[in-house]
């Protein structure tokens, strides 16, 4: 499985998309820092980009990658190699170096302007933490969509709407839900809701973190009570695995019966 | 030696293989023909475990290969169409290879024949489909194992490598290998195919030696007996 992850690695360290992904984060960085040289500010900053982007660069890059790399998986196919071999070995080569130019990209310029020396230490690991976590989590997604549609732009398609149902449209709907049933209690509605999607999940536990979820009203202090105390921290870091675990797990199984 | 139990394959609505019944003999060359979409790629997919039956078995040696992997290392297999991550160059990609599955013997010698030397150093994408076909040849040939399984092994070839060829599956012959091959040139089936697989949607037609398919068909050459077979069921 580490050669089939080194090559897969290799492969996407030689694209020149890894590189571009990864300059986007030195750049952001380094502009972050210009504008002003709070680390706490910056680190927020950096976190609702975040959020966004490694779901939406994870999800299109194990969708092209799963896509343009069907030969090689093809050429693979005929050795002497388990399925679940080849494709745990590409999955981990994809997500291992996008969660590099991440951890690299943002991580230099945040090193270059004294996060060592900075209170803003740990906040800014569990920003890198939940950026390879969200990786992880949306590269196993795309793989799954890729394996089930044999047409690159139904793949594609999906994928994207995946990315869009969970980063934008699943907000919404959480959002009206809290208006429509605006009379009942809904603490544990909310919990429950945000529990089931990796991108909130993700928002929330920073947010706790960085102590501002003052700034969420009455649910803050939900959530509060049950993220801030270290039972809360480790039931959504579990979750968190279970969201890599879950798509991975079923990502195997399906490779077990797909005909190339 | 390969047995091949009532093997049935669908793809979605389209059933492909229908119950094929076939053993491969040890040592032998054996030829499958059929016109497109009789199943014959699906077959040796089957065999080599890219595509998945829905019923059926499939003995290596006595032993059920279906749903294993390490079999495969009896294998080599030179696929129908030659596609290669492109961005590699034909040395990196036939370094990998050797790093992936250890065990390559014959990789120089075989580059030395097909004079692939001064393309060593050139991306995938760059080659012509013939020095890709030449490739993967190179590729599969540099395993020592007891089966090869060549799918379309002449497309795009020019006549002094498929030569080249010939005699490379002439001397795999003479160290005792079972050989499977489909191919649509039918010369080169009578020149060196041992026996004759003939499959016609999805099931076997005709199995046995090149001289039964003619006596069957009442004609002279192979060429004609195969046009009389398609004829027959074709009308």
């Amino acid at each position: 499985m580490f050669k089939i992850l080194k090559y897969s690695f290799m492969d996407l360290m030689r694209s020149r998309w890894s590189y571009v992904y990864f300059l986007f984060y030195l750049v952001l960085g380094f502009v972050l820092f210009f504008l002003n040289s709070n680390t706490t500010k910056a680190v927020i900053t950096l976190m609702n980009v975040i959020i966004l982007l490694t779901p939406l660069i994870g999800t299109i890059f194990g969708v092209m990658y799963f896509y343009s790399s069907r030969e090689f998986t093809e050429l693979l196919l005929a050795q002497p190699l388990k399925r679940s071999t080849i494709f745990a070995g590409q999955y981990l080569g994809v997500s291992f170096s996008l969660s590099m130019s991440l951890v690299f990209g943002i991580g230099i310029p945040f090193v270059l302007y004294g996060i060592f020396t900075s209170s803003a230490i740990w906040d800014f690991t569990t920003l890198l933490f939940i950026g390879a976590f969200l990786t992880f989590i949306f590269v196993a997604l795309s793989f799954n969509i890729a394996l089930l549609f044999n047409d690159k732009i139904k793949g594609f398609g999906f994928s994207i709407l995946l990315w869009l149902f969970l980063a934008v449209v699943y907000d919404g709907l959480f959002l009206l839900s809290l208006l429509i049933f605006d009379d009942y209690p809904l603490d544990k509605l909310a919990l429950g809701a945000t529990l089931f999607n990796p991108i909130d999940l993700s928002r929330i536990l920073i947010l706790l973190k960085l102590d501002i979820s003052a700034l969420l009203g009455y649910t803050g202090a939900v959530f509060q009570k049950f993220f801030g105390t270290p039972l809360g921290m480790m039931v959504s870091f579990a979750l968190l695995s279970v969201w890599v675990i879950l798509p991975v797990v079923i990502m195997l199984f399906q490779t077990r019966k797909k005909d190339f | 030696m390969i047995k091949v139990k009532t093997l049935h394959k669908k793809y979605g609505p389209v059933e492909v293989l229908k119950g094929v019944d076939i053993t491969f003999k040890k040592g032998k060359i054996t030829a499958i023909l059929g016109p497109n979409g009789s199943g014959k790629t699906t077959l040796m997919k089957s065999i080599l475990g890219l595509v998945v039956p829905q019923s059926g078995s499939i003995f290596i040696e006595e032993k059920n290969i279906l749903g294993q992997w390490d079999y495969r290392s009896q294998i080599s297999y030179v696929p129908q169409i030659a596609n290669f991550p492109g961005n590699l160059k034909v040395i990196e990609l036939i370094q990998m290879i050797q790093d992936i599955r250890p065990g390559a013997l014959h990789h120089k010698r075989l580059i030395e024949t097909f004079k692939l030397k001064p393309f060593l150093d050139k991306k995938l994408a760059a080659l012509s489909g013939g020095t890709r076909q030449k490739v993967n040849l190179v590729l599969a040939f540099m395993f020592e194992t007891p089966l090869i399984i060549l799918d379309e092994p002449m497309a795009g070839l020019d006549p002094v490598a498929l030569i080249l060829l010939k005699d490379l599956i002439a001397g795999e012959k003479a160290k005792g290998k079972t050989i499977l091959i489909t191919t649509h040139i039918i010369t080169l089936v009578e020149e060196i195919a041992d026996k004759l697989v003939f499959l016609l949607d999805g099931t076997v037609y005709f199995y046995g030696r090149v001289n039964e398919l003619k006596e069957k068909t009442g004609q002279i050459n192979l060429e004609k007996a195969i046009a009389a077979v398609l004829k027959g069921t074709y009308v």
